[in-house]
């Protein structure tokens, strides 16, 4: 007794493929696509296109306003701004994507086998998790940081860190809802071993979540970096950070204004981009979230 | 003939601890002492409304709930004993279909990999020969091998069901557990998905332990039924026996209930009483004395006895 | 409601403890001996044991953790290594700038957010409602100490309004408001936008909710409709995300302070970092944890409060 070859409705779309309509129908989130492109860029081709080096100092030139040679100015030590400000992109990428990407993975992994396996071991896992989330990500970063001593490898640990605990609550929240889901049942019922239930059935579905979280928390990141620098916690100098290169500019904020604006812009520009792509992904992802 | 499938005094409890400083616990007696027996190829059904336990009993017969005290037998080997390879063997052999198609297939992977899956899994088949089997047991269930490579949600719910009614055949059961498998479809295409399942039961020889509420659909595809009320068996005998002449007060009132499409069959609207009580609070002496028009003292006092009748029998001190 | 004032409170004290505990166990991880840490490469084996056994380092873990515990939930958070005055002296000295910063930006931020998001939610998707988030974007991928270093440069370099330091004298009300405006400000903005952005979405989704239709078919002014029925439960959300403010606050506080030279809490902290101030970092955190539960139980509090459905549960 046969059905007619299946008749797919004409609505039938994959949501997947409806997600990404919205996502690219939204003006500002095309905005924020730009704006991230040209951070990403223009860090990825510093070498090529800066025109001084960023850490060669030139006392004779120090403190000098925008000029033709020295588009954005000179700081103390009569480097080029400019320059710093397009290497300085790397060091904020770097450990925001370095960063987010560690976070996802554990705290990913965290959430997702916490809420499956349910019971005491999520009860405790999520109580832990409850105690870093409330740790502002500045305050706890900074601890981390001035425990290990600041370099690129212990930032990058500690901003993932302080990551980790809104991932694992991300993850967690749909297993709880899946692993009620007749398919995982299924899984069972054919002798499918937990292990493969988890990462093979549970995992494809949860990971636009996270996804689209880790996007939001890419700006988060790049804020925690830019701070942590400007405390002077960050990666050490000579090497040039965005945050770093602010309290320079604070230091001489009588005599150097621009100093401090520049770097502001470009740590302003990432984040509105980031921001932008983040919350585009977020609508475009979830209608029911949507409150545009 | 020795049963294909035994379940004996299966028991399953839920507890729910609420409440601080002095936490209050709730038993929710879900299957409370349920035996039964299914020979092979034989389609049993378990009905009962809501709540009354039958699909917890579906799932701990499979141990996808862990039963808390009973004994149930495959084939004579100790389904709650089985671990490691025994287990994985003992799951090939049963199997269940789900009665909500839109969640029980990943929407994230195609019917392909759904129904090769378990193929690999077991060692059963992999690589051109999986596919192959796969694009055979769509056949099998009226689908076209084009779908092997579509994702459920370009299917319909009927079509959807088909699909996972193939899975499940994949690992070649001899039982088939199929909860509430209709419930969730427009009525044409129940009448189709339940064509298909007689039919797959003809040829594969498949038991059935069919769960519904439906009591037509129990009606014309099993042979054997079980009535459930709270937790446990209140009848049990051949569809015939147990729907022309109910023994029990509650079956009488299930049956009375399910109208019979035949204009000629006027009659008056059967007096339901009452609403079936908490799982968690069940009356004192047998369950149904609340509602029962029937009941006396003793139906008060104590659960009444089984009473055999030949090969059927009911939980009532009327029979 | 006794009952759920009581579970609350008591239901807090698991948490501290391990709250606490963590507390312990991170100061501990630090690699290698703080004590040499402390007094440098130069120091002799004497001078550290004998600062060793000052800090009590050389009691067994366990003992340590038990004293510590039991020192915390006292109220006696150590002395600080660098001054040796205690720690809470330390703390209650630069408190009231503190508060007068956060408290005031939160009163700018709720002043601007609120009734930002009330009005962005009833005019949805019109010139206000784009505003409103496009301001509210901007405002979030400011880092509060990038906004407070340009708000400087206009008003305290560029034109002179406020000054660059602020270092205010407690004593003169006049002074103490004039130090505070900018980093209040600066501070509030983010506060602001945060709040913009709950109180919108919290206003719409309730807006969308059922009741709300079936009080307006009934005939209940509009005016009423949103005051009356949608803002009350607007506010469960918004209430509910007070703990995110605190850790938002003090994060950004810690950064503002920098910004404007402001004695506070801030600035003990990125100088006990600096200072190696061990004991005064325990002390720190622990105080911080403490605020921590104790915002986390009032606005659970809070929320028994406003909604009545939790309370029962």
């Amino acid at each position: 007794m046969r059905v007619d070859a299946a008749k797919a409705s004409p609505l039938a779309v994959a949501p997947g493929r409806r997600a990404v309509a919205r996502f690219l129908a939204n003006p500002t989130t095309l905005i924020g696509i730009i704006l991230c492109t040209l951070v990403v860029l223009s860090a990825v081709l510093a070498p090529l296109i800066a025109p001084h080096d960023p850490i060669e100092q030139n006392v004779v030139e120090q403190l000098k306003p925008p000029t033709r040679e020295f588009p954005l100015g000179t700081d103390y030590f009569g480097r080029d701004v400019l320059s710093r400000i397009l290497w300085g992109g790397r060091i904020s990428l770097i450990v925001s994507l370095s960063a987010i990407a560690g976070a996802i993975l554990v705290g990913g992994a965290i959430g997702m086998i916490s809420g499956y396996v349910g019971g005491l071991l999520d009860t405790v896992v999520m109580r832990v998790m409850d105690v870093l989330l409330s740790f502002p990500s500045l305050i706890l970063g900074l601890i981390v940081v001035a425990l290990l001593g600041p370099d690129l490898a212990n930032l990058i640990v500690a901003i993932g860190l302080t990551a980790i605990a809104p991932f694992a609550r991300i993850a967690r929240a749909p297993v709880l809802a899946l692993k009620e889901r007749a398919f995982v049942e299924a899984g069972r019922a054919l002798g499918f071993s937990h292990l493969r239930i988890l990462f093979v059935h549970i995992l494809p579905n949860i990971v636009s979540e996270v996804l689209v979280m880790g996007s939001l928390w890419m700006a988060t990141a790049v804020r925690t970096e830019a701070s942590l620098s400007f405390i002077g916690l960050g990666v050490k100098p000579p090497t040039p950070t965005w945050g770093g290169m602010m309290r320079d500019g604070f230091e001489n904020i009588l005599d150097a204004p621009w100093l401090s604006i520049f770097p502001g812009i470009a740590i302003l520009l990432l984040m509105l981009g980031l921001n932008m792509v983040g919350d585009g992904l977020r609508d475009a992802a979830d209608p029911k979230l949507r409150t545009e | 003939m020795k049963p294909l499938l035994e379940v004996e005094g299966l028991v399953k409890h839920f507890t729910v601890t609420r409440g601080f400083p002095r936490p209050v616990t709730t038993t929710i007696r879900a299957v409370d002492g349920v035996s039964f027996a299914v020979r092979r190829g034989e389609a049993y059904g378990l009905v009962g409304e809501s709540g009354c336990g039958k699909s917890t009993v579906a799932r701990a017969v499979l141990r996808l709930i862990e039963p808390d005290a009973g004994a149930v037998r495959f084939d004579g080997v100790d389904v709650r004993r089985a671990r490691g390879e025994a287990l994985a063997r003992l799951r090939r052999r049963m199997q269940i279909i789900f009665q909500d198609p839109y969640s029980s297939l990943n929407p994230r992977r195609t019917i392909g990999q759904a129904l090769i899956e378990p193929l690999r899994v077991h060692g059963i088949a992999s690589g051109r020969a999986a596919r192959d089997r796969a694009a055979a047991l769509l056949d099998e269930v009226g689908m076209p091998a084009s779908a092997l490579d579509r994702y459920p949600h370009e299917f319909s719910g009927g079509q959807r069901q088909r699909i996972g009614i193939a899975r499940a055949l994949a690992v070649e059961p001899e039982l088939l557990i199929a909860d509430e498998p209709v419930s969730a479809l427009d009525v044409s295409v129940q009448a189709q998905v339940l064509l298909l399942l007689r039919d797959l039961q003809r040829r594969r020889n498949l038991a059935f332990v069919f769960v519904s509420h439906d009591l037509g659909v129990v009606r014309w595809f099993c042979d054997r039924v079980a009535v459930m009320y709270l937790g446990r068996i209140v009848e049990e005998g051949s569809v015939d026996d147990v729907f022309a002449a109910p023994l029990h007060p509650y079956a009488r009132m299930l049956r009375d209930a399910s109208p019979v499409p035949d204009p000629s069959g006027r009659g008056a609207l059967p007096r339901i009483v009452g609403e079936i009580p908490s799982a968690a609070n069940p009356p004192a002496g047998c369950h149904f004395h609340p509602r029962c028009p029937e009941a006396g003292d003793a139906c008060r006092a104590a659960y009444p006895p089984w009473r055999r009748r030949g090969e059927r029998g009911a939980a009532c001190v009327l029979v | 409601m006794i009952g759920f004032v009581v579970r609350r409170l008591l239901s807090a004290v698991p948490t501290l403890v391990a709250v606490l505990t963590l507390v312990f166990v991170i100061v501990r991880i630090v690699p290698g001996d703080p004590a040499l840490v402390i007094l440098g490469d130069q120091a002799t084996p004497e001078a550290v044991a004998a600062l060793r056994g000052r800090l009590g380092l050389d009691r067994p873990l366990h003992e340590q953790y038990v004293d510590f515990l039991l020192a915390s939930l006292a109220g006696d958070f150590g002395t600080s290594l660098v001054t040796g005055r205690s720690i809470i002296s330390e703390v209650a000295a630069v408190l009231p700038h503190t508060l007068d910063l956060t408290g005031a930006a939160m009163v700018i931020g709720t002043i601007l957010g609120v009734p930002a998001g009330i009005w962005a939610a009833l005019h949805r998707n019109r010139a206000i409602d784009v505003a409103a988030r496009m301001l509210s974007l901007l405002g979030l991928s400011f880092p509060v100490f990038v906004s407070g270093i340009f708000l400087l440069l206009l008003f305290a370099v560029h034109w002179r309004v406020f000054p660059v330091i602020g270092n205010a004298d407690l004593s003169d009300p006049a002074d103490r408001l004039h130090k505070l405006i900018l980093p209040a400000i600066t501070l509030g903005l983010v506060m602001a936008a945060y709040i913009t952005r709950v109180t919108r979405s919290a206003m719409l989704h309730v807006l969308s909710e059922d009741f709300i239709r079936t009080a307006r078919a009934k005939g209940v002014p509009w005016q009423v409709v949103v005051w009356k029925h949608g803002l009350r439960n607007a506010l469960i959300p918004v209430v509910t995300v007070v703990g995110l403010y605190v850790g938002i606050l003090i994060g950004n506080s810690v950064l503002t302070e920098i910004v404007f030279n402001r004695p506070g809490l801030g600035k003990i902290i990125v100088g006990a970092l600096n200072q190696r101030d061990y004991t005064m970092l325990q002390g720190l955190m622990v105080i911080y944890c403490f605020l921590i539960v104790v915002v986390n139980l009032l606005t659970d509090l809070a929320y028994g409060l406003i909604d009545p459905r939790v309370k029962h549960a």
